[in-house]
Formats: C-alpha cells, sequence, structure tokens
C-alpha cells in the first residue's frame, strides 16, 4: 500500500449541512488497523462544539467496516443517547448493516470495577496469607505422611499390590541415572575443601588435621547434604512437574474412578525409590568426597596416599559414617513428601505448574537443612 | 473484507500439488484444493488421514516436501517475514482444545492478538474484547474467568472469539463441534454462520460432525489417501460412488441423517 493510499484511508468526520440540518459525514477506513486514530476522532466528535449538535451520522463515504469501527460508532451513538440526544446513521452499506445490529446488542451490562485496595492493607493481607499457607503445609505435610503410612500398611497386608516395576524404574531414574553427577559434584567437593583445609592449616603447621576435617565433615555433614539437595533439585522438581501435570490433565482423578489409590500408585513408588535411592547415592557421594581430598592432598598437600589413609584410619569412627547415612532417608522421606504433595496442588494452568514445582525444591531443600539441624543436637545430646 | 467484492474470483486458499510426510510416511500426496472467498468448506476425512496435518500445513506449522500454498493471494514460501506477519493478522485459528494462554483470563485471551498486532487504547481493546465474547454467546462476567475455570463448550467459544479478534479474512476451525453436546453444538453451528454472514468470512472447517456439515457448510470436502477424493456440495457428497464416501456418509448415521433430509423435503 502506498502512503498516499494509506492517508486516504485514514477515518475522519467533517461536518455537511444538508436541508439546512447538520450531519456528521463520515470517511476513510473504519477498521481495526485504523482504530486508534478512529477513537480520536469518535472522541473529537463527543466533545467539539460543532460536531457535537450533528443528529446524523452520514456513513456513505466509508471505505471498510469491521467489528472496531462497528464498536465504535455504537459507542458515539451510545453517548449521544446518554445525553438524550440523537444520532441516526444513513446509509451504511447493505453488507455492513448485520455486524452495527450484532454490536448493538453487546457491552450493555455495566461492569463493576473492584475497588483499589491501599498497599498497606494489601501488605498486611499478603501476611496474613503467608501464615495461613504455612499451616496449611503443615497440614498437608502430615496429611500426605498418613497416606503415606496408609499406603504402606495395605501394601504390608497385600504384598502383590505393590507396584514392584514402577518402584524400580523410578529407582533406576532417581538412583541409577543420578550417580555420574553425583559423584562428580562431591569429589570437586571433597577436593575444594581439602585444598582450602591445606592452604589455611599450613600457616600453623597442622596440615595433618586436614584430613581429621575432610573425613569428619564429609561423612557425617557435607556428603549427606550435597546430595539430599542435589537429590531435590534433580528428582523432586520432576516428581512435583510430573505429578503436576498429571493433575492438570485429570490423570489422577482417572485413577480415583477406577477404584485405583493414586497414593499407592503414583506417590509411594516414587517416594519409596527416593529412600532406597538417597542413602546409597550419600554412601558413593561420601566416597567420592574422600576421594577427591585424598587425590588433593597428594597431588597439592604433597601427602601420600598410605599416610592419607592411616591419618584418616585414626581420624574418623564408624559413628560419623553412621549418623550421615542415619540422616539420609529421613531427608529422602521429606523430599518425597514435599515434592508429592506440591504436585497435588498443581492447578489448571501452566503457571501454577511451574510455581508448585519452583516451590517444591525451595521447601525440600530448606526441609533438608532444617532436618539436618535437628538431627546435629539429636546425636550431640545422645553422644554421637 | 472489503475487499471481497474486487477479488471474489481468486480463491482463499489455493493449494497445488502439496506433498507432506514424516520420515517414510507421506500424508499428502500431490493434494490439489481451493477454498472460495466467502464461503464455509468442510472438511472431513478418516482419523488419521492428515485433515489436521492440512491445516497445519496451510498455516505453516508443519513443513512442507513439494507444492505450493497460496493463502488469500500470498505464498507463505516466498515472502519474507514481515508479509508473513501482516498475513497472519488477516486469519484466525481455533485449535482442537482451544489452545487458550491457561495463565490469562479469557478477556486477556482474547486481547493477545490485539495487543500485538494492533494500536489500541486499553478502554477500545477492553470494550472490542467483551464484544468479542458477547458475539460468541458469552457473558462480561466469563470474562475474568480462566482457562481452568471454563467448560469444554465455553472454552471453545472463548478460543472462536480469540480467533476473531483481529476481524480476520480468513478463519480455520479444528473440530470446532467436537465434545460438545448435540444442542452446545448446534449452538456453535449457527454461531459460526452468523459470524460468517456478518462479517463475511471465509471459514476453513476440519470437523466430523454430519450435522454441522449439512447445517452450515456451503461445500464439503472429502480426504483419503491422501488426496481430496471429492468436494461439493453435501447433497452431492451423499451420491458419490467412492468406497470410503459411501462407508462415511451411508454409514449408519450418515443414513440416518439422509433419512431426516429426505423426509423434511417431502
Amino acid at each position: 500500500m502506498s502512503s498516499e493510499a494509506a492517508l486516504s484511508l485514514l477515518p475522519y468526520l467533517r461536518t455537511a449541512v444538508r436541508d439546512g440540518e447538520t450531519e456528521l459525514v463520515a470517511a476513510g477506513a473504519w477498521t481495526a488497523g485504523h482504530a486508534a486514530e478512529l477513537e480520536r476522532v469518535v472522541d473529537a466528535a463527543d466533545s467539539d462544539p460543532a460536531l457535537k449538535r450533528a443528529t446524523v451520522i452520514n456513513m456513505h463515504g466509508i471505505e471498510a467496516f469491521d467489528t472496531y469501527g462497528a464498536w465504535l460508532l455504537e459507542r458515539l451513538t451510545r453517548a449521544r443517547h446518554a445525553r438524550g440526544q440523537d444520532l441516526r446513521v444513513l446509509d451504511l452499506a447493505e453488507r455492513y448493516q448485520g455486524l452495527l445490529e450484532e454490536v448493538h446488542h453487546v457491552n450493555r451490562e455495566a461492569v463493576e470495577i473492584k475497588p483499589q485496595v491501599s498497599i498497606a492493607v494489601r501488605a498486611l493481607e499478603g501476611v496474613g496469607r503467608a501464615v495461613e499457607d504455612i499451616g496449611r503445609d503443615l497440614v498437608m505435610f502430615v496429611n500426605m505422611l498418613g497416606a503415606l503410612g496408609l499406603a504402606v500398611a495395605t501394601t504390608l497386608m497385600k504384598p502383590r499390590s505393590f507396584r514392584l516395576t514402577s518402584t524400580v524404574h523410578h529407582l533406576d531414574r532417581v538412583g541409577w541415572q543420578a550417580v555420574p553427577i553425583i559423584l562428580l559434584i562431591t569429589f570437586l567437593i571433597g577436593g575444594i575443601i581439602a585444598q582450602q583445609g591445606f592452604f589455611h592449616f599450613r600457616k600453623f603447621g597442622a596440615d595433618d588435621y586436614v584430613v581429621d576435617m575432610v573425613g569428619i565433615l564429609v561423612l557425617r555433614e557435607l556428603g549427606v547434604l550435597i546430595v539430599a539437595i542435589m537429590v531435590a533439585g534433580r528428582s523432586g522438581s520432576s516428581y512435583t512437574a510430573e505429578i503436576g501435570s498429571m493433575k492438570m490433565r485429570e490423570e489422577i482423578d482417572a485413577l480415583r474412578t477406577m477404584g485405583l489409590d493414586p497414593v499407592g500408585i503414583l506417590l509411594l513408588p516414587r517416594v519409596v525409590a527416593l529412600v532406597i535411592a538417597l542413602p546409597l547415592l550419600t554412601f558413593l557421594g561420601s566416597m567420592a568426597a574422600l576421594y577427591g581430598g585424598g587425590l588433593v592432598a597428594w597431588l597439592y598437600g604433597g601427602m601420600s596416599p598410605e599416610i592419607f589413609i592411616a591419618r584418616l584410619n585414626e581420624a574418623i569412627s564408624v559413628t560419623h559414617f553412621k549418623v550421615g547415612m542415619i540422616k539420609a532417608p529421613f531427608m529422602a522421606l521429606a523430599i518425597g513428601i514435599v515434592a508429592c504433595s506440591e504436585g497435588l496442588k498443581v492447578k489448571g494452568s501452566a503457571e501454577s505448574l511451574g510455581l508448585q514445582t519452583t516451590t517444591s525444591v525451595v521447601k525440600s531443600i530448606f526441609l533438608v537443612i532444617v532436618l539436618d539441624g535437628l538431627f546435629a543436637m539429636f546425636f550431640a545430646s545422645i553422644g554421637m | 473484507m472489503q475487499m471481497v467484492a474486487q477479488l471474489d474470483d481468486e480463491p482463499a486458499i489455493r493449494v497445488r500439488d502439496l506433498v507432506v510426510g514424516f520420515g517414510d510416511r507421506v500424508v499428502l500426496d500431490h493434494l490439489d484444493l481451493d477454498v472460495r472467498r466467502g464461503e464455509i468448506l468442510g472438511f472431513v476425512g478418516g482419523s488419521g488421514s492428515g485433515k489436521s496435518v492440512l491445516m497445519r500445513t496451510i498455516i505453516g506449522l508443519l513443513p512442507k516436501r513439494q507444492g505450493t500454498i497460496e493463502v488469500l493471494g500470498v505464498d507463505l514460501a516466498r515472502v519474507g517475514d514481515d508479509a508473513r506477519r501482516a498475513l497472519e493478522r488477516r486469519w484466525g485459528v481455533l485449535f482442537q482444545q482451544g489452545a487458550l494462554f491457561s495463565s490469562l483470563t479469557a478477556l486477556q485471551n482474547v486481547q493477545v492478538p490485539m495487543r500485538e498486532h494492533l494500536v489500541l487504547s486499553e478502554r477500545v481493546m477492553r470494550e472490542v474484547a467483551l464484544a468479542k465474547l458477547e458475539m460468541v454467546g458469552l457473558t462480561a462476567r466469563d470474562g475474568d474467568k480462566l482457562p481452568s475455570e471454563l467448560s469444554g463448550g465455553m472454552t471453545k467459544r472463548v478460543a472462536l472469539a480469540r480467533a476473531l479478534a483481529l476481524d480476520p479474512e480468513l478463519v480455520f476451525l479444528d473440530e470446532p463441534t467436537s465434545g460438545l453436546d448435540p444442542i452446545a453444538a448446534g449452538d456453535f453451528d449457527e454461531l459460526i454462520r452468523t459470524l460468517q454472514q456478518t462479517l463475511g468470512l471465509t471459514v476453513f472447517m476440519v470437523t466430523h460432525d454430519l450435522e454441522s456439515l449439512d447445517t452450515v457448510c456451503d461445500r464439503v470436502a472429502a480426504l483419503a489417501e491422501g488426496k481430496v477424493i471429492a468436494i461439493g456440495p453435501m447433497s452431492e457428497m451423499q451420491r458419490s460412488s467412492h468406497p470410503w464416501m459411501q462407508a462415511y456418509f451411508q454409514g449408519k448415521r450418515g443414513r440416518m441423517l439422509s433419512r431426516r433430509l429426505s423426509a423434511m423435503e417431502t
């Protein structure tokens, strides 16, 4: 379209006098593409004193007409009517009549606009809702724990109802397939701790104690903590997303109507797989971290592997190892429960799926760290 | 829309020698099709015969192996991005599942194309979007609902309102009445007919609904073995001798329909 042609299509209104009567004469394209211009023209016709008096609008000269043009014309006539004036539409082409007729019926209902609430009230409301949410989350957590407990009890009574295939499948996904990345990360962390230890301890000649630090830290705390955080991010998020999208597509409702228990079929195998996988991954991760620490001690600290192992033998006991391993299944349970209950909270939209997946990861990492703290106090008080 | 009169002779969609396939499976095999301006064309075919593939190829969602497709006189394969976007403004698509954006309300869904393609004040955008919702038979109150709160029929209506948001010249409807009860389906057919008449639309409709083929479609095209095996008014289709056509239109449900039609004629 040349600019000249485009210009000639610009909608406008002018006045003309015919038979002693002022009329508005419309021209140009009254269409979506010119809607912004058209709105200005129509609003001007409502405020401009020269145009305001007209009681007739002649639509003969328009180039094109669509819903946008029809609605703005309707808006103009309605504004006139509201002021008690009349505006007759003349000479609108036959084929556009139906459209004008159609928009004549719409937007009749007054839409109520919600009153604005002040920022202070909204902030307070946010705090209130957050507290309520925390309470609801706690209830939900206990609920899920109970449902899983019930599913375990049912399974124990009828062992054949246990979904072994599904459990093995999830074990493969959250356990076996996670091994390479877990080994890599824990190996690097073990190495970094050892390097930092040598760098700082060397200043006061305490090189030997690096082995104690690496051994105790890795076996008691870091091994299980890092693995649990990795698993929460890797597997917890995928649990939430899977269960959430099944919820969205009514698959969970479908299971329920077939007389099948979604907890036993979907959630239990997943949580069981996590509870089995996390201790194993923790063990592998701890070994990899010790290996990384030993390697750095040899290459960076100049401590031969024989000495490292001998030192490690003196520094750590089975207790340290036990402390780490005991924590693992509990953390797995927390991750599993949070992931499943967040998945079940997903509503219909894609946005809510993303939101619950994020919440699931954030909450399970938080819970893992809180649990670790509680265990630290517990083990300290029983002298482990 | 205003150009309809001048361009009547040129088809809205012209497909020539189209080949589309996946891997070594050829779905559309040297297919030809013309959709006239201002008509409602119903497109039928068995499940998996490639109806949706054809629709998706025409609107450019699937690549073609061979052939030309002209939509509203524009060959999408030959034009740049700007021309493509300009063309996309002139058509609307209703997907089978509605494909509403799940995090936006019904009203916002209708406003998406307006916001992207037009320069409009918030007021006009709101008013026209509400007008569109009312034109497809919803109320202003439904506008604030999220897609997850809408029933199947309402979802289709909102999706239709969104497809019509820019006052397109051409709309593609993929099984618009599937999943609706017969009353809702009948209403929907009538709605499409009314809108087609008031807005001067060309409608390309994939459907399995014999009723809507009969009541709203000007012409019906049948797809089998990767080709359009017949195209014409419903009455002609029922007389076709092609075995698939016989099975489709003379099957139990087709027979019931034609019996009722002949009863109505006498």
